[in-house]
């Protein structure tokens, strides 16, 4: 079978096209075919990275392209400094460079998290015992307090006092193990 | 080797042992994600990074006290045969990404290979717990203990905000990745299935074939996980997958007996079909071995079959992939020589069963 563009060489690729439900058959030798741009779908990267979807992600966050789409106060590209990964690497790889990144970061990193996980940004789980001790206690306070907020709506005094209590005594044992720790 | 011995060196225990509701579920597996807090992560690492790590790594394991899964050994990969790293990725003890595409990687095993560990893979470490049935809650509290033993010893990258820091943004927050596979052939053979992975889906858990993402689901083995990993706390993230997957186990079960219901003599004649297949067949290609034994499997589950293990599906989905294959016959074999040797395995495998 010969090429239908040139009439010359060999057909090496046959395509079918169909476009609004019209199917047309295509003969094209490579050449032809690489000029007429039918090619993209071969040279185009194979396979659909997470990355990409990543990319995705992070290009539709409105905040982001406005940022980058204003000519008049061009931002300096945001780069890490600890592992010097600049914002556009990461956006190629989906990869972090190393801790510091997540500080780096943050402003842009947020809205993505939320969208990879439906909704949350902020860690709920487990914490390293050496990291430790006072983050525990500020999350026991935190989660206290809270309790005295719905107390206190629902007018439930007495619980209410025993609460504040117990956040009394948890906010000494925690400015205590502030000092000893330092 | 005779195959005897080959089974006794390549099967771990998730492979061989039963656990609950192993009639469906073959295994559950927890793997935390973690990094040293000063190095760069393995995007952008240096050799001389990696190689610390390495060594920090065996330094804590050498000075261990910490004997309760027993001794571990070190594998690196730039040390180890192509074949014997496939064989690895086949037991499901590392990813395809360690043995491929991470030169400065390494894996801590143990000897029943319940607990891997692997080094320098996306993240400087990764701790994975393979049981057998459903045993999330236990793969948890194993993976929790080995976490707080080297957390001991390491510091972790972590920050309030964000948890437990990790090389890609999909991991961060707990670094929890809860997966369970099952064997679902009533939901396949009473079409249900289709409807049912869409539902899975929105759940925020993930569905995939065998050997992840991208797979087939061969021998109507699924694996079930969860997509957030951030925002939930640990047991939250194993409590919801437990739910979804005790909710499957039921409607699995039902469609078995509905099966058997209606269709008694067709389920036990193609049960008993792929048995004959398996016992006699001189090639088999890997597609047809995995529809039979999932057949078989389902057989010996509800009884039609009875002088078979439950976990010869476990064991020979995973002795018929190529690399074990390979690795039994002694060396590289071509496709067509594998199909043979696949068969021939099978056969001696189902013989040895009735010799005892």
């Amino acid at each position: 079978m010969i090429c239908q563009e040139c009439n010359q060489r060999p057909a090496a690729l046959h395509f079918t096209k169909i476009i609004n439900g019209e199917k047309t058959e295509v003969q094209l030798c490579e050449k032809c075919a690489q000029e007429k741009g039918e090619m993209f779908i071969f040279t185009s990267e194979t396979g659909f990275a997470f990355n990409n979807l990543l990319a995705g992600l992070l290009n539709i966050d409105p905040a982001f392209q406005k940022q980058s789409q204003s000519p008049f106060h061009q931002e300096e590209i945001l780069q890490c400094e600890n592992c010097s990964m600049t914002f556009p690497q990461f956006l190629k790889v989906g990869r972090f460079g190393c801790a510091h990144c997540y500080e780096t970061f943050e402003e842009q990193l947020n809205p993505v998290l939320r969208r990879l996980h439906s909704g949350n940004w902020t860690h709920n789980g487990k914490i390293p015992k050496r990291i430790g001790g006072g983050l525990h206690l500020r999350k026991q306070i935190e989660e206290l307090k809270n309790n005295l907020r719905n107390s206190i709506t629902q007018e439930e005094f007495e619980k209410a006092a025993e609460i504040r209590d117990e956040i009394r005594t948890l906010e000494k044992k925690l400015a205590g193990s502030d000092k000893g720790g330092e | 080797m005779s195959l005897e011995r080959f089974l006794k060196t390549a099967v771990s225990s998730w492979m061989s042992e039963e656990g609950p509701d192993s009639d469906i579920v073959l295994s559950s597996r927890i793997r935390l994600a973690r990094n040293f807090k000063d190095y760069k992560f393995p995007t952008l690492f240096s050799h001389e990074e990696a190689k610390v790590i390495i060594v920090n790594m065996e330094e804590t394991i050498g000075k261990s006290d910490f004997q309760k899964f027993g001794q571990m050994e070190l594998l690196k990969i730039d040390e180890m045969q192509p074949l014997q790293k496939r064989v690895l990725v086949e037991k499901h003890l590392i990813s395809p990404h360690l043995a491929e595409d991470s030169p400065y990687g390494a894996v801590l095993l143990t000897e029943n290979e319940e607990v891997s560990i692997m080094i320098n893979e996306e993240d400087h470490i990764r701790i994975q717990c393979l049981f057998p049935g459903l045993q999330l809650s236990e793969a948890l509290d194993a993976a929790n203990e080995i976490d707080d033993w080297l957390e001991s010893n390491i510091q972790y990258a972590f920050d309030e905000k964000h948890g437990y820091l990790t090389s890609c943004p999909t991991n961060v927050g707990t670094g929890l990745r809860a997966s369970v596979m099952m064997h679902l052939p009533g939901l396949i053979l009473t079409q249900q299935i289709s409807r049912i992975i869409p539902a899975i889906n929105q759940l925020g858990l993930v569905v995939r074939g065998i050997y992840g993402e991208g797979s087939e689901a061969l021998g109507n083995i699924f694996q079930i996980s969860n997509q957030i990993t951030l925002g939930k706390s640990e047991e939250d993230i194993g409590r919801d997958l437990k739910g979804v997957v005790s909710q499957l186990i039921s409607q699995e079960r039902s469609a078995r007996e509905a099966l058997r219901k209606t269709s008694n003599i067709q389920l036990e004649d193609r049960i008993f079909r792929s048995l004959g297949v398996l016992a006699n067949s001189r090639i088999i290609e890997s597609k047809e071995a995995a529809r039979c034994l999932s057949d078989v499997r389902l057989g010996i589950d509800m009884g039609y079959i009875e002088k078979l293990p439950k976990t010869i599906l476990n064991e020979l989905m995973i002795l018929t992939q190529p690399g074990f294959l390979q690795q039994y016959a002694g060396g590289p074999l071509r496709p067509h020589e594998r199909d043979i040797r696949r068969a021939g395995l099978i056969r001696e495998r189902l013989k040895m069963e009735q010799e005892k």
